[in-house]
Parts: structure tokens; C-alpha cells; sequence
């Protein structure tokens, strides 16, 4: 099993399912000729050609909406948007489209394609390009979603999406591109659907995802090495749909539940989980559930205003350290 | 176009006009729910253009005015009938409703409701045939309003700079909704709009079906033979407001009879009678015969279907039993 990158992992998917299937596509700014911003396309246009890697117009609605087109007549389209904060633009064509185009049609017409946005807060931004999207995604139906921790999610969460024949939305995020990690080096396929228990434990379970995911472990050394807490760690890598019966199961195994999310709290995973937890296993709990979230705000450029903004393994330390009274 | 071909289109614009007209009466009668676009004025729009291409071959797709251009691509006009219904048996299954009409296998790609929405997805179908190497090309109808959208704009410069194969029809019937096209739009001759983008473009009648399709021969050829996008507008008029929730208070008498005067059925029947190949005896018939088969066929499948089962609320939301959704396993 080799270490690589997350962007060497997303980019090894590419290559091998366009290798695979000549209907394979893919689609977004820079990422042809420049090779992608965050090189998950690096050497695809001088293999594949200009048909097949296509450099697209800053136009996030019209070329969203051009792969789904094209899906409908079974092409595989993998789309990057460059940032999250300009699929806000895009949100017309994978909503009203995409995402429902087969319920419309009684099932005649589908748009299998992959939409791959890095998303999150990288290093000031600022407000319009810091975004967390994907509690809106989430909440669409019609619209899987899923988000990579670590570089093999990110290869074998890429490798199913583009197979599976709904339209699917890869959460990726700014600073995660260059985190090393093992990727098997056989084909792997991940589920779309389903969480991951990242660490074992028995206290308290912190429900994490993406970038948050690495803030839970963090926090759950510090609890076991400083306050003698041993935490269980989930990966929700998809969010859409939730896992249920894992969620439910893990609360059963620890009675409580800290969700741990990058995003404003309103309407977000964390309240999600939540309900989920209330409905599945609310007389399984010993504490209150907590989520740990970002502040109401846009982001703020001022580096201090921003760290403060989001939260991190201290806070994820403090929250659980307040739940069990130690 | 010979004789023959004009009777059968005669017979066919009259089809859409007394579907449109008894799905009015449905409404009326609450059958039918929701929203609903009727085409009344504009058959010679569909039906030239589609005549002029390859109906069930070529890929069209359209806005929420769309139960002629699916009826015209091969759709059964009983399952859309019943789709309007709300049946298990219509063309969605009960689950579009009238603006989301669907026929794949006759390559009708659907109806949108957002307005400009099917911009791009011609072009994504256009994109997908031009990869496959097939001859087929993309039809995208839509409306003079449609064209304020950033899709129309979008979807123009990308066609153009990737030569798709996709013909844009622009059906101008004056409107947008109930806003009059020159309060709403800077330049009213619509084919003008795409010579920015390096587009051929044209403006016909779209009252005579014979210019329509004359001018639809030329992009169609055009567009199949390889040499990138065309634009078509259509110049026509709906004789109904917007939607049946729309009064249609905004526009004059005299406008209304200036179009009546031009109505592209009657203007094909009075040239099929005075070259002598009807007489108005035929056309009473055929018109009879027509109403007959809405109403004994079309009607009556439509009131006999049963509704889908709320069991399967849920179906058709997510692919069922994909294997790639548990890592290719199960």
C-alpha cells in the first residue's frame, strides 16, 4: 500500500476510469492545459486530449449544466468547481436538474455525473471564498453526497461515484490537497453510503467529516492521553444520506455524542445528526448532544478573527470535557 | 414538402390544437392540476422545425410548453394525456405533471419549468453526440424570454467554441409571461442577439409552416453537417395567457385578432383548399374525427388509468440496487 497525496489520489481515479471508459469526461476551469488548480487533473489533457479534458469557460451554471446534459445521454462527466463559493452559481442546474430529473421523468431519464468542489476555510479568504456548502447539498433529495477524510475516501469515493448512476457531489476541501495517506494499489472501490469509526471507544462518540474528522482524532488523543477520556471517532463520510443505523449504533455503544462541523451551525450536519440520534436512540443517551460549529459569520479576513471563527481540537476538547463534568 | 406531407402536418397542428383546447376543459373540470402551459398559435413552430429534422432521432428538449413538441417526437398523446392525469400510466408516471413531459425513447429529453434551464443540457446532449460520432443533433425550443437568462449566454458561447451540434429555436411569441417583450428586453430582434457569439441565425414567420420549414431545413443541414450551432427565432403568438392562473388582461383586442387573422392552421388549410386538395368537407371530417379520438382514445385512457401508489412515493428519487453505492460489492 503506497502513500500518497489527496490530490495524487483523485487524480489516480481520473486517469484510471478514463483509461477504462471512453465516455469518461471531465470538465472545469484550469483544469486542462494548467492542469487544475490543485493538480487533481495534472497530465490528463496531454493523455485524453481537449475532447475529453475540457478546459471550460468561467460559466458554473452553463458548464454544470452542459455534464448533465451530457449525461442524460450516457456520458460520465466529472466536473470540478474551482472553489465551493462559485457552486452557489451552479446550484440551478444540480438542483433543478440533476438532482431531479429523474423523479420528473418517472425514472426514463437519469444524470449520472460527479460535481468535486473544495470547499472550507483556507488561509484568509475571506468572506467569498471560504464557504461551506454542503449542508446545502445535503438537503436536497435526488443528490448523493460524500466528502473524503483521507486520500484513499478521496480515490475510492471517486472511483464509485463516477460508476453509480446518480448524480454525486464530492465535498473536498482547500487544505486537505497535499495530506499524505495509504491508498491500496489495487482498484478500491468506497461506498457512497455508510460512516467509518475512525477510532474505537467507549465515553463519548465525536461524529466528524472531512477536515472536522482530524479535529475529533486530535481532540480524542488529548482526551485520552490529559483527562483519561476515550473517545470513539466517526467519519460521516457521506452526508447525503446520513448513515442512520451507524450513527444509532455508535450512540448506543457510548451514550453520548459530540458532531463536530466546519460549517454555521443552523441547518447543518450537526443539527442533523441530532435528529437522527432523537429519533433512533433518544432514551440510549446519558448527555445532551453538543455540536461544536463554526460562528454565525461571514468569514473575516483578519487571521485571528478567522481562527476564531471556526472551531478546533481545543474545542472539541472543552465541549467533551463539559458533557463529562472532568 | 409534398402534398401528402402538408395534409399530415394539417392533420397533425389540428391534433395539437384540440388536444391543447380539451386539456383547457380538463382544467376547468380540475382533472388537471398544477400549472399548464397551452401552445395554441404556435404548432406551426414545433411541427415545421421537427418536420425539417429527424423526430425521435435528434434529441429536443423544451420549457414547460411541451406537450406538442413530445406528441410531435413520437410520444403517445394517451400517456401524456394521463401524465397530466396524474396517472401511473402517463408518460412520467404521475410524478412530472405537464411542464416535466417525458419521452426518451423517442429522444423527447423533457420538459424544464426554469425558464432558460434547457440551455445547457442541449448542449451537454449535443456534447454527448458529437463523442459518440452518431448524426444526430440537439434541439433545444424555447422562448424569447428565456433568452435574459445568463444560460442563454452562457450555453451560446460554449456551443459556438466547441462547434456543437445543437439548433436553438426560439419560438418569440411576444411575451414573457405577461410582460411584453420590448419592456423587458433591449433588443427585440432576437436572432440578432447571437451574432456576438459568431452564431448563424435567422428570423422566420413562425405562422406558415412552409417558411418554418424552409428556414428549419437550412440550420438543421447546417447543424448536421458538422459546422457548429445554429440559432432559429420564430416569430408566432400564443392565444392564451401564460399559464391558465394568467388573466392575459395585458393585451389588446386588436392585437389578439391581428395574430387570430394569421393562425397557422387555418392558414395552411385555406392554401391546401384553394389549391384543391381539401374541400372544407374534409377538413369538417378530419376535424371530427380528430375530436372523436381525443375524446374515445385519449380522454378515456387518461380517466381509467389508475394513480401511482403511494407505496412508491419514493421511487425514482436515487437508482434503485446500484452496486457502486456499496464499493461495487453485494
Amino acid at each position: 500500500m503506497a502513500e500518497i497525496m489527496y490530490w495524487e489520489a483523485i487524480r489516480r481515479a481520473h486517469d484510471e476510469e478514463m483509461e477504462r471508459d471512453p465516455l469518461v469526461i471531465c470538465m472545469g476551469e484550469d483544469i486542462g492545459v494548467a492542469g487544475g488548480t490543485y493538480k487533481a487533473t495534472k497530465g490528463l489533457y496531454e493523455k485524453y486530449g481537449a475532447e475529453r479534458v475540457i478546459d471550460t469557460p468561467i460559466s458554473e451554471n452553463g458548464y454544470t449544466g452542459v455534464g448533465i446534459g451530457a449525461s442524460f445521454l450516457g456520458v460520465r462527466p466529472i466536473i470540478e468547481i474551482m472553489s465551493v463559493n462559485f457552486a452557489w452559481l451552479a446550484m440551478d442546474q444540480l438542483f433543478n436538474s440533476a438532482a431531479k430529473v429523474r423523479y420528473m421523468s418517472g425514472g426514463q431519464v437519469s444524470a449520472p455525473l460527479v460535481v468535486r468542489s473544495a470547499g472550507g476555510t483556507a488561509h484568509q479568504l475571506g468572506a467569498q471564498h471560504s464557504a461551506r456548502m454542503e449542508k446545502v447539498f445535503m438537503g436536497i433529495a435526488g443528490l448523493r453526497v460524500v466528502t473524503p477524510s483521507n486520500p484513499r475516501q478521496a480515490y475510492g469515493l471517486l472511483k464509485s461515484a463516477v460508476r453509480c448512476n446518480d448524480p454525486v457531489y464530492i465535498n473536498e476541501h482547500e487544505l486537505m490537497y497535499n495530506m499524505k495517506g495509504e491508498v491500496p494499489d489495487g482498484e478500491y472501490f468506497h461506498p457512497l453510503e455508510g460512516s467509518e469509526v475512525a477510532r474505537e471507544g467507549s465515553d463519548v462518540t465525536l461524529f466528524g467529516y472531512n477536515i472536522s474528522l482530524h479535529w475529533c482524532l486530535q481532540a480524542a488523543q488529548t482526551l485520552a492521553q490529559e483527562h483519561g477520556i476515550n473517545a470513539e471517532v466517526v467519519d460521516l463520510y457521506a452526508l447525503a444520506p446520513l448513515d442512520r443505523a451507524g450513527i444509532a449504533a455508535t450512540v448506543r455503544k457510548t451514550h453520548r455524542a459530540v458532531i463536530v462541523e466546519e460549517a454555521e451551525p443552523a441547518v447543518g450536519v450537526g443539527a442533523e445528526v441530532m435528529a437522527i440520534i432523537n429519533e433512533e436512540c433518544f432514551f440510549e443517551l446519558d448527555a445532551a448532544p453538543v455540536r461544536v460549529s463554526a460562528a454565525n459569520v461571514p468569514m473575516p479576513y483578519n487571521h485571528k478573527l478567522e481562527k476564531a471563527a471556526i472551531p478546533n481540537a481545543a474545542d472539541v476538547v472543552a465541549a467533551v470535557r463539559k458533557m463529562l463534568g472532568k | 414538402m409534398n402534398v401528402a406531407d402538408k395534409k399530415r402536418l394539417l392533420r397533425e397542428m389540428l391534433f395539437a390544437r384540440r388536444f391543447e383546447e380539451r386539456c383547457y376543459e380538463a382544467y376547468v373540470e380540475r382533472k388537471i392540476g398544477g400549472f399548464l402551459h397551452l401552445y395554441p398559435g404556435q404548432e406551426a413552430c414545433c411541427h415545421g422545425v421537427l418536420e425539417a429534422a429527424r423526430p425521435g432521432q435528434d434529441y429536443v428538449i423544451t420549457g414547460y410548453r411541451d406537450h406538442v413538441h413530445a406528441i410531435k417526437c413520437g410520444a403517445d398523446p394517451k400517456e401524456v394525456m394521463a401524465e397530466l392525469y396524474a396517472k401511473e400510466t402517463g408518460s412520467s408516471k404521475g410524478r412530472g405533471g405537464s411542464m416535466h413531459i417525458f419521452a426518451a425513447e423517442h429522444h423527447f429529453m423533457g420538459g424544464y419549468a426554469l425558464v432558460g434551464g434547457p440551455f445547457p443540457l442541449a448542449a451537454g446532449m449535443a456534447k454527448a453526440i458529437k463523442m459518440k460520432g452518431g448524426d444526430e443533433i440537439a434541439i433545444c425550443f424555447l422562448g424569447d424570454a428565456a433568452n435574459n437568462q445568463g444560460t442563454f449566454h452562457e450555453s451560446l458561447n460554449m456551443a459556438k467554441l466547441w462547434e456543437l451540434p445543437v439548433l436553438y429555436v426560439c419560438e418569440n411569441n411576444l411575451y414573457g409571461i405577461g410582460t411584453r417583450i420590448d419592456r423587458s428586453t433591449a433588443v427585440i430582434d432576437q436572432y440578432k442577439r447571437v451574432s456576438g457569439y459568431n452564431i448563424p441565425s435567422a428570423q422566420e414567420d413562425g405562422q406558415d409552416i412552409e417558411k418554418v420549414f424552409a428556414a428549419a431545413k437550412k440550420a438543421v443541414d447546417h447543424v448536421r453537417s458538422g459546422k457548429g450551432p445554429y440559432f432559429l427565432e420564430l416569430m408566432t403568438y400564443r392565444y392564451r395567457g401564460h399559464s391558465m392562473s394568467d388573466s392575459n388582461a395585458y393585451r389588446s383586442k386588436k392585437e389578439e385578432r391581428m395574430w387570430s387573422e394569421r393562425d397557422p392552421i387555418i392558414l395552411l388549410r385555406d392554401r391546401l383548399i384553394k389549391a384543391g386538395e381539401i374541400s372544407k368537407d374534409d377538413y369538417k371530417a378530419m376535424d371530427t374525427e380528430i375530436l372523436d379520438s381525443i375524446e374515445n382514445e385519449v380522454i378515456a385512457f387518461a380517466e381509467s388509468s389508475p394513480e401511482p401508489r403511494v407505496e412508491e412515493l419514493e421511487k425514482y428519487v436515487l437508482a434503485e440496487n446500484d452496486p457502486w453505492v456499496y464499493g461495487g460489492g453485494r
